[in-house]
């Protein structure tokens, strides 16, 4: 049982102009097992708070704590992060010229896990992965993220999570550029990784169409850098149908 | 052995084309005060293969096959005792590299070296050379492909610290022949090269591909010049590098012409460069000179920049320490080339090589 604490926080960029403030005390507990969607309009500090969790340089925190099972995360490098538990699958995953998928999933392992996995076990490992995200066995050895459509990006972001197995994982808008099948095939890849290990998610998006397939626990809504509203899935139902109009410039 | 030197044109520094050389660290390859000893440090490592020979001929016996205007080649062309000539008879095709190595020469010796390979019609093959040890070396390879062969050209420049090496590696491609070399430079003091084309007939191809790591007072210098003077061929160009520590320097020049005559060209050049450390310079300069406008194509591009911090944050968002990921980087940064060398001993070599210039940065 493992639970993410998020408590106050407040984050901020720096520009040319001086810093912007983007989060505005964000109140937020996340435990294994649980699927907490946020949602809201875009720029209303959603990504923001998924990469200042996952220790992104760009943003600064000037208040408020996160903690992994009472650890304090602030104070952990970003590797530091994903080795206590944390995963975040991004909405632009980076592309690595020259360095493959399989040596590269490899090297994360290691780093996790603390050793290098039994050859023999992790290809199959690998192969499993794959097959189950429907995966051409191929993609293995190009290089990480070059020249992946926009659906090959989230796959491999959903791969790395059902082969990294995170505590608690950050998906920032997994369900964007997908098409039905592939939104369906991504979201079937989390809902295994939920299963396999008792993972806590939360799932950043803008719209519900992914909470058909993943079903949350408690739903937020997000605008101008807080959570102004919370509630169980049946919020979702009220987003679809009236938008988010009454909470911007609220 | 030196009665000529009062004819060359010794360079000033500022020449555009020794602007960027530090000549004083050139132990006087470049103005005759160097003395040079009789030594021939150039051999095939292994037995050669059916079809292929090695010789040396007496400089009196050797006609020209090109001219340059770089004194280092001049002196070589004109001082150099015999000529080391490799020949890949026509129509020979090679499974396996030619290796070829430097005898370990005594330190503070000066070579000039000349050196030929010539690949007959329809022949294919691949030459390796391997150059480490301690040098003061001027050098020129000519490299004569003739009609529809195939040459990949690595060579691998592993000096040890105090080296000099200043050479010409001139490929002369007649038609429907297809050059490819790979440039590795990684170890000396200073190491200057101009890995040059010169297309004979249409059809004919060249690749050149280059990497280099330079770490502090190295001064790594490749000049690549491409003539197109006729129809309907074929240049790529990719070099790229890393510098990291105090007084690294590295230098790429990629000029390309393309002559009046030379209508369907089709050439397109890239340098591409990774800042380590503070402390370093890379000079890179692309130049696409065009006297016609019936081309295929004629492109240059040039970046130097520093580590891609999203590629960073990438990797370490999935638990990698912040050194192994740089490591992943630069070694990614570099496979791109590093895999064209067909031998996988070298590759690892050249990557574990790697891995140890970076660990050395930050130090």
């Amino acid at each position: 049982m493992s639970t993410l604490n998020i408590r106050g926080l407040e984050v901020s960029v720096i520009t040319e102009k001086g810093p912007i403030e983007i989060l505005r005390g964000v109140d937020l507990t996340i435990s294994s097992g649980e699927t907490h969607a946020i949602m809201g309009p875009n720029g209303s500090g959603k990504s923001t708070l998924a990469y200042s969790i996952a220790g992104h340089p760009k943003y600064t925190i000037t208040g408020g704590s996160v903690t992994l099972d009472g650890a304090n995360v602030l104070e952990m490098t970003v590797d530091e992060r994903a080795r206590a538990g944390l995963f975040l699958a991004m909405q632009y995953p980076v592309e690595v010229p020259g360095v493959s998928v399989s040596n590269f999933l490899r090297t994360a392992a290691t780093a996790i896990r603390g050793e290098a996995p039994k050859l023999r076990t992790w290809v199959g490992e690998v192969k499993e992965a794959m097959t189950a995200l429907n995966m051409d066995p191929a993609f293995s050895e190009r290089n990480v993220n070059e020249g992946f459509s926009g659906g090959e990006k989230k796959r491999h972001e959903i791969m790395q999570l059902e082969l990294l197995k995170p505590k608690i994982a950050i998906l920032d808008e997994t369900d964007s550029g997908l098409d039905v099948d592939a939104l369906r095939i991504v979201s079937e890849g989390v809902v295994r990784a939920k299963e396999a290990n008792n993972l806590g998610v939360l799932l950043i998006t803008h719209y519900t169409r992914i909470l058909r397939y993943i079903k949350p626990d408690f739903v937020h809504v997000f605008a101008n850098g807080r959570i102004v509203e919370e509630g169980g899935p049946e919020l979702a139902d009220k987003l679809e149908e009236k938008g988010y109009a009454e909470y911007v410039g609220a | 052995m030196s009665v000529l030197a009062t004819n060359y044109l010794t360079p000033t520094g500022r020449e555009e084309a020794w602007r960027f050389t530090p000549l004083s660290r050139l132990a006087g390859l470049h103005d005759g005060t160097s003395v040079i000893s009789s030594v021939e440090s150039l051999i095939a490592r292994d037995a050669l293969p059916a079809g292929v020979t090695a010789s040396r001929i007496s400089r009196e016996l050797v006609s020209s096959a090109s001219q340059s205007d770089d004194v280092i080649v001049q002196r070589v062309h004109a001082e150099a005792e015999t000529m080391f000539h490799l020949q890949i008879a026509a129509s020979t095709e090679l499974s396996e590299p030619i290796h070829l190595k430097r005898k370990q020469m005594q330190v503070g010796q000066v070579e000039l070296s000349r050196v030929r390979i010539t690949v007959g019609q329809g022949a294919r093959a691949t030459v390796i050379v391997e150059n480490d040890g301690e040098v003061i070396l001027g050098e020129d390879i000519e490299i004569i492909l003739e009609q529809n062969s195939y040459l990949k050209f690595v060579t691998l420049q592993e000096w040890s610290a105090h080296s000099v090496y200043a050479a010409r590696h001139h490929a002369i491609i007649d038609r429907d022949a297809t050059f490819e070399s790979v440039t590795v430079t990684v170890g000396g003091s200073l190491v200057r090269i101009l890995p040059t084309v010169e297309f004979k007939a249409p059809g004919s191809s060249a690749e050149l591909l280059g990497v280099y790591f330079a770490t502090a007072g190295q001064h790594f210098e490749h000049r690549i010049h491409v003539d197109h003077a006729v129809p309907k061929a074929k240049s790529r160009v990719n070099y790229k590098g890393a510098l990291s520590g105090n007084e690294a320097h590295t230098v790429w020049i990629g000029d390309v012409l393309i002559r009046a005559a030379a209508e369907g060209t089709d050439t397109y050049e890239l340098n591409r460069n990774l800042l380590l450390s503070d402390g370093a310079r890379a000079d890179s300069v692309p130049n696409l000179e065009i006297e016609t406008g019936e081309i295929v194509g004629a492109g240059h591009a040039s970046t130097t920049g520093r580590f891609d911090d999203e590629q960073l944050f990438y990797l370490m968002s999935r638990g990698v320490p912040m050194d192994e990921a740089r490591r992943l980087v630069v070694r990614g940064f570099f496979a791109e080339i590093i895999s064209h060398v067909n031998d996988e001993a070298i590759q690892e070599r050249l990557m574990v090589g790697i891995d140890g210039e970076l660990a050395k940065v930050g130090e």
